[in-house]
């Protein structure tokens, strides 16, 4: 699927929306900032990220911890906790409408019903004391105002769409009850109970055995396509994202540094860090050699270094990469990298 | 589930036989003559000290004395006390004086405690949290002898709102003053505890995923948040009550009320193992039975608990 491919999903939903998106066009995120204010000093997470998302497109946004990627997924739902979070600049469209400046209100009705989230860790995600069916069926009591009776017909429907087995039977059962892959499915029915136009999937699988990582992908995928939903996927695992996403958005201090199709990006990286990231995957046919590591360690984000914030860590720098911070820039055609020397890594 | 509660059951009885024991020790062991004061300024005639003595059994060896005290326990009987009265009488009397001052205090405690937790919790480093962080602080530093004198004098004598003492014709009204007073310490505690537990739980994942599912503030609060919190609240709450039945000492003196507090007082006042140990019988099995139903109740609030 590419990203040109537009479904007529939303035109269809519209009957129950007031949102419309126009071309495809879901999601804008438009130079965005976020910075925790903290009694140590300013942390700044994200600093002047962009991209669109469209209607049945999968873009994964790679990145290692405190790289900005969760931060960006939790602006976008709107669930930072503010403070210490503040977003002094930047918009995040919604069909046209920037949520940033949307009445607290209607921006809560959107969460559920328009967009929606699957959490890293579904045991402590999910609350303890309620049954998986309730927690799903409220979805329905508190947007839909459906009684207790159908909200929960309609929840078991969603665990059988998960496939989880006696979905009848388990839906008065308590998260702590269910496997760690099945507690997963329980949240990815939440998120996708109203039928979102876009879902964000904060790493839904680093909790998990990869075997049962696979099965959850592999349902991500299905839902997506089925629903024709806009994806986010949030994660650090490279083999995850590769079968997966149409778009890969490669964010480092809280930028995006490299973004590209998936394959011309696993083929030829254009930026030093993803190329680093590359390498440093395990190889079964590099059995006995050392394995590739990027050097030193990510930047304290209360002090980003100079100029492109990857400098101290990287090859290719030079004096221009401690003094000006390269843009993201088309260095190729549908390749966009933040190096003055995107050039030389792409040939090279 | 049920074996459960059957083997809490049969856990009861040494905890019974080794508190009735060790309290039949203990009075036993007391210095003093029972029959001071019996008679008066005076001392007693020998002849009355000698009948005294030999009616009670207070000739006998220690362990005679206790094994037929347990020998009657065993038929129900919790036996009759120096002053010729029988402790179930006595206690059906004031029993149910103590239940209504605990069952009060409680009520105090629950309503006040947990709102003042969840207004400060919720409002975690404002000025209402420090409020309540620093009054709760202040109840649970001072005595409640002094708490209890104090309000009785500002709200009984000086603007007297409420009666001063109950005495012997119990009302609920009469009981408002003492009962706050005796739930004041456990209100402080309560307050804290709510507070402590709603913030943990506000920080908690399952909240973020509330807020994410597009809930009103008040819903993630109110079911989501509050449900987790007031398990060890109720818990707390719960083994409080089953303490409080016990009755009390202080406050029943100062407001005069004729509980089973009072009776055990006097009990250990007049040297009368028989009153103490009936009484504290009746306490600790009472207390037990809370525990119970507490560690029940709390399988059913937090399905994680399994009981079987």
């Amino acid at each position: 699927m590419t990203t040109t491919d537009t479904g007529t999903r939303r035109g269809k939903a519209a009957a129950g929306s007031e949102y419309h998106a126009k071309d495809g066009l879901l999601l804008e995120v438009e130079d965005l900032y976020v910075e925790f204010h903290t009694a140590d000093g300013i942390a700044r997470a994200i600093n002047g990220v962009n991209f669109d998302l469209y209607e049945g497109q999968t873009l994964a946004i790679l990145g290692e911890s405190g790289s900005g990627k969760s931060v960006t997924a939790q602006a976008i739902m709107g669930i930072l906790d503010v403070p210490p979070a503040v977003i002094p600049k930047g918009q995040i469209r919604y069909c046209g409408e920037d949520l940033l400046t949307m009445q607290a209100e209607k921006r809560r009705k959107t969460r559920g019903p328009e967009i929606s989230m699957v959490f890293q860790d579904a045991l402590s995600s999910l609350n303890p004391v309620f049954p998986v069916g309730w927690q799903i069926a409220e979805m329905f009591r508190v947007h839909r105002g459906m009684n207790r009776s159908d909200s929960l017909e309609r929840a078991i429907k969603l665990m059988q769409r998960v496939q989880i087995p006696g979905a009848k039977e388990r839906v008065k059962a308590y998260p702590h009850q269910f496997s760690g892959g099945m507690r997963q499915r329980i949240m990815i029915a939440m998120a996708i109970a109203l039928d979102p136009a876009v879902l964000i999937a904060d790493e839904p699988t680093t909790a998990l055995d990869v075997t049962v990582q696979a099965q959850i992908m592999a349902l991500l995928q299905e839902l997506q396509e089925e629903r024709q939903m806009g994806l986010i996927l949030i994660t650090h695992d490279l083999g995850v994202v590769a079968d997966v996403a149409d778009k890969i958005a490669v964010m480092y201090a809280g930028r995006i540094v490299e973004r590209a199709d998936v394959y011309d990006l696993y083929r030829q990286p254009a930026h030093p860090y993803t190329k680093g990231l590359l390498e440093s995957i395990p190889r079964l046919d590099q059995k006995g050699q050392q394995l590739a590591a990027i050097g030193g360690l990510p930047p304290n984000l209360m002090r980003i270094p100079e100029g492109c914030a990857f400098n101290p860590r990287c090859k290719y720098a030079q004096d221009v990469c401690r003094e000006d911070r390269p843009a993201l820039r088309l260095v190729a055609p549908g390749r966009e990298s933040a190096c003055h020397f995107a050039e030389e890594v792409l040939n090279g | 589930m049920y074996k459960y509660i059957l083997r809490r059951l049969i856990q009861m009885i040494p905890v019974l036989l080794g508190a009735t024991f060790i309290i039949f020790v203990m009075v036993y062991a007391l210095p003093g003559d029972p029959t001071i004061g019996l008679c008066g300024e005076r001392p007693c005639p020998a002849a009355f000290v000698a009948e005294f003595r030999d009616k009670h059994g207070l000739n006998d060896p220690f362990l005679v004395r206790y094994f037929t005290y347990m020998g009657n326990l065993l038929h129900g009987d919790l036996g009759t006390n120096f002053r010729d009265l029988a402790v179930v009488d006595e206690l059906k009397l004031r029993y149910p004086t103590t239940a209504k001052l605990a069952g009060m205090a409680i009520v105090f405690e629950t309503v006040i405690g947990i709102i003042a937790g969840v207004l400060a919790g919720i409002r975690k480093g404002r000025f209402i949290d420090n409020l309540v962080l620093v009054s709760t602080l202040f109840v649970i530093s001072i005595p409640i002898f002094v708490i209890g004198v104090t309000l009785q004098y500002y709200f009984g004598l000086k603007y007297p709102i409420f009666p001063a003492t109950v005495g012997s014709d119990v009302t609920y009204y009469k009981l408002l003053l003492p009962a706050f007073v005796l739930g004041s310490a456990s209100i402080a505690y309560v307050a804290r505890l709510t507070r402590t537990n709603l913030v943990e739980n506000l920080r908690a994942d399952y909240l973020r995923t509330a807020t994410a599912k597009g809930l009103t503030r008040r819903r993630t609060l109110s079911v989501h948040a509050l449900r987790n919190s007031l398990i060890p609240v109720v818990t707390f709450i719960g083994a409080d009550f089953g303490g409080l039945l016990g009755g009390a000492i202080v406050t029943e003196r100062i407001f005069n009320i004729q509980g089973v507090g009072g009776f055990l007082f006097t009990g250990i006042r007049n040297r009368d193992p028989v009153s103490v140990v009936g009484t504290v019988t009746v306490l600790v099995l009472v207390f037990l039975i809370a525990n119970l139903l507490v560690d029940l109740l709390y399988g059913v609030l937090d399905p994680r608990i399994s009981h079987d």
